[in-house]
């Protein structure tokens, strides 16, 4: 994960309360393979509606969200975070998050800010006089900038620090790198190796291969 | 006389937990622990090997993994391309990313191809006193040879495809001590059954269940695996049996099994391993073998179950509100009467297969008892080996003739109609006896019915078209299911 300190481009205002999981992005996407390639599926079936904020081209390569309270309620889905991620958006700010996208969000490189709802309305009519118009939020002092107007957003100090310091749960594990490597010296030799495959009986395929996808 | 200072006594559980702490958490925090073993299937691995990709990680260590494909693959035509989209997909995708990161991968034709609880074991990776994860539930499994193997999700295979390790708090332990002889005809499937219908589906919630006692002991070690297996339906993380002799004659000689002087090693470090005499359990059940018989599930959760020889229960009779009304609903959903004898239900299809019961001995148990026979007219009957190397095991031995003589179905490896992933599967209303480990509404196929049963089970089904017991075949019923009771070791 990339160390954040501070995300600056494009405003977007969405909106909207109550912007649950399934409006991000609906299931029928959750088949994927992959953890990226979702930027299609964010708010997929808003974008139907051309009159809807990311079809408005002073918005194109949005990159700040700024959306009404309770952003990000519903299932537990992983891949809200990703789709948000992968159309381009490095900060949401909201009133109020979904407990478990806020968590999400943490530990996928997703700046999620609380903001007052008098600064939303206030950064809302911001945008509204110059749509297009970038947004700064700088991590380290913990606020967000919109031209010469600044307010305040919270965020945990946990998270925080990991955004500030790029470490996913993965990242933060491998702070102990030198003691896993220690243990790893100590490894007995007995313990399982799944290669070299040791050949006491070949390994020949007994069928063709089905040959899908090729 | 010189003092000896005792250490603390501990469980199986908490020795392997403690061999393998990288890290210990402080102030309620996790503990890092070391993962000996990890195995990769088609299933919960795509988003884990694609987060790596984006982070540009590689896996860290490749010796310590191995992939194969075993929920979306078919049983039959294994040499034509998937039909189902999202099923080839899932395989193909499986098969690039061990490509491109270098995982070892057994593809669908390849002779260690099978259900992944089916191939570790049977390759000599599972062995005691390691940590074994897999993104499927059912690893618990190979804590029949007395490791720490639990299933994760995905994110959880990424943590440990990038590092080797996870950050865990430590199990509550809980010992499950099976005492006394099972009677001819009643296995270790009768077993964890009736486990599960006496502590219920959550009641091993948090814990890993250690089976101990003289009727675990005399089992083989497929038997302890379909016990371990199964550990999962009571709501446990994991389930261990301490090793033993018959784990070591099991494992050895097996490809990856230790040799020489590592052997030797290694044995005298398990001999170490079972729990101490005055270690303390967080909780503890007896279940006493002497009176158990054949078992099966009437409902739709693994811990409704009684004796084939009961009745269909009244939910009527059930005091806690949530149960009947979980009792009424699954009866609604089986089609089933209260009072019913078990023995009266018809089925229209039998399973025999799934992560619990399809290991070569499994095959030889259902084979014992239908060898020479027809089965019931109107009934399916599949036969699906766990693994391509238990098919050809089973075939060196005859056992794939007695299936298709007794007109059932032989089939190709893999984890087949106990999830339907692939086309094996029920359709909506049939009924069927199933060696699998869920009874889940629609597990086996939209609409279709499940009664979990053991082999022997199966088999006496197949044969009479009811729910029956090898008991009820009138045939020489002595040394039935001997093969589970004994030290096996098929090495
Ligand atoms: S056989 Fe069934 S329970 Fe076992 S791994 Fe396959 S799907 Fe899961």
């Amino acid at each position: 994960m990339d160390k954040i300190s501070v995300v600056t481009g494009v405003a977007v205002p969405l909106k909207r309360a109550n912007v649950d999981t399934d409006q991000i992005i609906p299931a029928v996407f959750l088949k994927r393979v992959t953890k990226t390639g979702f930027d299609d599926a964010l708010f997929s079936a808003w974008r139907q509606d051309p009159d809807f904020v990311l079809n408005n081209p002073a918005f194109a390569g949005g990159r700040v969200l700024i959306a009404g309270p309770d952003f990000g309620t519903g299932s537990s889905r992983e891949h809200a975070v990703w789709a948000l991620r992968d159309y381009g958006f490095h900060a949401v700010l909201s009133p109020r998050f979904g407990d478990i996208f806020r968590g999400n969000s943490g530990k996928q490189g997703l700046v999620a800010g609380e903001i007052s709802e008098s600064d939303l309305v206030a950064l809302w009519a911001a945008i509204d006089a110059q749509p297009g118009i970038e947004a700064s939020v700088d991590l380290v002092a913990k606020t967000v900038t919109i031209g010469d107007f600044a307010v305040p957003f919270l965020i945990d100090d946990y998270t925080r620090w990991r955004l500030l310091e790029g470490l996913d749960d993965i990242g933060l594990t491998l702070r102990n790198e030198a003691r896993i490597t220690a243990f790893e010296e100590h490894r007995e030799a007995w313990r399982p190796r799944t290669i070299p495959i040791q050949p006491v009986q070949p390994i020949q395929p007994i069928m063709i291969n089905d040959g899908a996808g090729e | 006389m010189i003092d000896v200072i005792h250490a603390v006594p501990r469980t199986l559980a908490a020795k392997v937990w403690d061999d393998h702490l990288v890290v210990a958490g402080e102030d309620g925090t996790p503990d890092l622990i070391y993962i000996d073993l990890h195995l990769v299937h088609e299933v919960t691995s795509p988003q884990a090997f694609d987060g790596l990709r984006l982070a540009g990680r590689p896996v860290r260590r490749l010796d310590l993994t191995i992939a194969t494909e075993d929920h979306n693959t078919p049983t039959v035509d294994i040499d034509k391309p998937i039909a189902d989209l999202t099923s080839r997909t899932q395989i193909q995708t499986l098969r690039n990313n061990c490509a491109e990161f270098g995982v070892r991968l057994h593809s669908l034709g390849d002779i260690d191809q099978g259900i992944v609880h089916v191939v570790g074991p049977q390759l000599g990776l599972t062995m005691p006193g390691i940590t074994v994860v897999c993104g499927d539930s059912h690893t618990s499994t190979h804590g029949a040879f007395g490791a720490m193997a639990f299933g994760i999700g995905t994110s959880e295979v990424e943590h440990v495809l990038a590092t080797q390790t996870l950050p865990l708090i430590a199990f509550k332990t809980m010992a499950i001590t099976v005492e006394g002889s099972l009677r001819p005809g009643v296995t270790a499937k009768d077993i964890i059954l009736a486990v599960i219908a006496q502590i219920g589906t959550g009641g091993g919630q948090g814990y890993v269940l250690e089976f101990r006692g003289s009727a675990i002991r005399s089992l083989s070690m497929e038997g302890r695996m379909t016990v371990c297996n199964m550990s999962i339906e009571a709501g446990a993380r994991a389930g261990m049996i301490a090793p033993d002799q018959v784990t070591y004659d099991y494992l050895f000689g097996r490809p990856h099994a230790p040799t020489g002087a590592d052997w030797d090693a290694a044995v005298a470090y398990w001999d170490t391993l079972a729990t101490d005499a005055d270690a303390v359990f967080d909780a503890e059940v007896f279940l006493d073998a002497n009176v158990l018989e054949p078992f099966v599930t009437w409902g739709t959760n693994p811990g409704q179950g009684v004796s084939l020889s009961d009745s269909v229960p009244d939910p009527a009779l059930i005091i806690d509100p949530n149960e009947r009304a979980s009792a009424e609903r699954a009866l609604h959903y089986m089609d089933l009467t209260a009072g019913t004898p078990l023995k009266e239900i018809h089925v229209d299809a039998v399973f025999m297969g799934s992560c619990t019961n399809s290991r070569i001995e499994d095959l030889r148990l259902f084979a014992s008892i239908i060898k020479g026979q027809k089965k019931a007219d109107g009934v399916r009957v599949m036969v699906v080996p766990g693994s391509a190397r238990v098919r050809i095991e089973a075939e060196a031995e005859g056992i794939d003739q007695i299936v298709k003589d007794f007109g059932a179905e032989w089939r190709f490896a893999g984890c087949s109609m106990c999830l339907g992933m692939n086309p094996d599967q029920l359709a909506p209303g049939e009924r069927c006896a199933s060696t699998s480990n869920r009874n889940f509404e629609g597990r086996q196929g939209k609409g279709g019915r499940t009664h979990l049963v053991s082999p022997l089970v199966a088999a006496a089904t197949a044969i009479r078209g009811t729910l029956s017991s090898p008991w009820d075949l009138g045939l020489q019923t002595a040394g039935l299911g001997t093969d589970s009771n004994t030290a096996g070791g098929n090495a």
